[in-house]
């Protein structure tokens, strides 16, 4: 039997393509190299919107199978229902390795999958890598990014989420002769006991999305007022990237806690990550030094955020702010 | 109407020691209620505040000094509680932990109606936990809910925050919901609640009292392992810049981001 790489090929509301998919399509095309070649497959659940769009996606990004279960009752995402179909798919084709983006719908559907089949399972990874054994590793953070494991799985398939924006999307082009399989798509015996009733589009999220922004321009309860806040929004705004806060900041309700970084709040990495008048207290730090560069502006030279930033400053963010809001627009 | 309240008590600090197994040494170091855990308490005491009849039992699966976040769960309002505790769960990853809890939940709680689980453990940060009781159970299933909105007629309806907004799910009890950082303040403990804390009886079940064998438990029945832990490269510590004036502060930062 050929080995394969099963990927679950996640849409979004639109029904379109997450780019996560692709990021771990790039992936796992590194881990077949490994493993002698072995097939790229991916699980599409629709119910036919876009259904031409995404398969064209698919075909472009590497992918030498892509099984599809179409039914209408899959408009929205059901845990139950998708579970099902992966299971039965997985327990006919018996891929090596299954790979989930780290996404909320990823996050519940993949240990559902896994816990039914008794398999491993290893969360919200950052990397992956095949072993001298042919054996799946998976690298993830633990302990708020303290410390980092690697996880090898006993029995098969190999399962991992992936945390989306880690991995590499790679610039060449990978289109392959994609065959396209029907899978079967029955569900009339599941019980579907969870029910979409309502969705809320929040458009403050959906502005500036925080988990996939490469620059973050973030506040602590140094911004002292909504005031301060709209400071950060507007170099946000010039620079292309999201406004993010400390707890200290949403427990003032200077910001909502959906933009929260941190412990009890987002684990974010960007490229470029401005902090403005955040102390940096482990449990915000945990949630932000995995960005790429740290740039500190605090009052106080004495603050814990200046040992992990790139570049600190210590002045006024009331002074600084507005001038570089105002230079960084004259350069545009 | 029985709700079971999973805790899990997490190190406070960031000392973190690891076994020669590549498990956590949890000897020695501070404890807390996870923090999202704390969480879970309040939605379910909400719940009790709301409806009547509400019974809430907090469990936790660790060593027999976990007893003390059960305590202190009690102290906030909840009813009674349970440790699961036995040397053989040790080593056990989400797998094995979901299940022997799914199994405490059945045996050791009659009719359990939701079970409420915080979104992560600070520790572990899988967020599989709670799914994987579901499954265990046989219960609907929601992660990442923010609000309970009602309860009834064998429904519970609760709000649901995704990457690009809210959904507002109708689940058909029983129910396992798993719950990230709310917007209202978690309470604090009770006068009285100390009291009665202080006086509870907080028993222990075994794997044999939960009715799992040992090939199910623990590292033996964890299908995933860790082969290595290292701490990651610290990258940053850069330069630090006082004095500037606002000018040149500005400098800096444009030159920072163009690098």
């Amino acid at each position: 039997m050929t080995r394969e790489i099963l990927i679950y090929a996640q849409t979004n509301r639109e029904h379109k393509i997450l780019n996560v998919v692709l990021e771990l399509s790039c992936a796992a095309q590194e881990l077949s190299k490994k493993l002698d070649n072995c097939i790229i497959a991916a699980l599409l659940v629709t119910d036919g919107t876009n259904l031409e769009q995404n398969k064209n996606i698919l075909k472009q990004n590497g992918f030498d199978k892509v099984y599809i279960a179409q039914n209408t009752e899959f408009k929205n995402y059901n845990t139950k229902y998708y579970s099902n179909i992966a299971i039965n798919l997985i327990n006919e084709i018996n891929p090596e390795i299954v790979l989930i983006g780290a996404t909320t719908q990823g996050r519940e559907l993949a240990p559902v999958i896994s816990s039914r089949l008794n398999t491993g399972l290893t969360a919200d990874c950052t990397g992956l890598d095949i072993s001298d054994e042919g054996k799946l590793v998976a690298t993830r953070p633990t302990f708020g990014g303290n410390l980092m494991a690697n996880i090898l799985c006993k029995n098969y398939p190999q399962m991992a989420t992936v945390r989306p924006k880690v991995l590499k999307i790679s610039d060449y082009p990978l289109e392959k002769n994609t065959e396209f399989i029907t899978i079967n798509s029955d569900i009339s015996n599941i019980e579907k006991d969870v029910e979409i009733v309502d969705f809320i589009p929040n458009i403050q999220l959906t502005d500036f999305r925080i988990d996939e922004a490469e620059i973050i321009v973030a506040g602590g309860k140094g911004m002292k007022s909504k005031e301060g806040f709209k400071l950060l929004k507007e170099l946000a705004d010039v620079l292309g990237g999201s406004v993010g806060a400390s707890r200290g900041a949403v427990d003032l309700k200077l910001a909502d806690s959906s933009i929260q970084v941190g412990q009890t709040g987002k684990t974010v990495m960007p490229k470029t990550y401005i902090a403005c008048g955040i102390s940096g207290a482990i449990q915000h730090t945990v949630g932000m030094s995995g960005a790429e560069k740290i740039i500190a502006i605090n009052k106080d030279k004495n603050a814990p955020i200046f040992k992990i930033a790139d570049v600190g400053i210590v002045g006024d963010v009331f002074e600084i702010l507005p001038k570089l809001i105002e230079s960084l627009k004259e350069r545009r | 109407m029985n709700i079971a309240v999973c805790i899990k008590q997490v190190p406070d600090t960031a000392e973190i020691k690891w076994t020669e197994n590549n498990t956590i040494d949890r000897n020695g170091l501070e404890s807390v209620i996870n923090p999202f855990d704390v969480y879970a308490l309040e939605t379910a005491l909400r719940i009790k505040d709301k409806y009547e009849n509400i019974r809430i039992t907090a469990l936790t699966m660790g060593p027999p000094q976990a007893e003390e976040i059960i305590r202190k769960a009690i102290s906030f309002g909840v009813d009674n509680g349970f440790v699961i505790t036995d040397k053989k769960f040790s080593g056990a990853d989400t797998v094995a932990t979901g299940r022997t809890i799914a199994n405490a939940i059945s045996k050791c709680i009659e009719n359990v109606d939701l079970v409420i689980c915080g979104q992560f453990a600070t520790d572990g940060d899988t967020a599989q936990t709670g799914p994987t009781i579901s499954t265990n159970l046989n219960y609907a299933l929601a992660t990442y809910v923010k609000e309970v909105l009602n309860i009834e007629n064998g429904f519970i309806t609760v709000k649901k925050e995704v990457e690009d907004g809210i959904e507002t799910l109708k689940l058909k009890l029983p129910a396992v919901i798993c719950i990230q950082k709310c917007d209202y303040e978690p309470r604090r403990p009770l006068i009285d609640g100390f009291i009665k804390a202080q006086k509870a009886e907080i028993p222990y079940y075994s794997m044999d009292d939960i009715g799992l064998e040992a090939d199910k438990v623990g590292i033996k029945g964890s299908p995933t392992y860790v082969s290595k832990a290292f701490r990651p490269e610290q990258k940053h510590g850069g330069e630090i810049f006082e004095n500037l004036t606002t000018q040149e502060s500005v400098n800096k930062i444009i030159e920072a981001l163009n690098d």
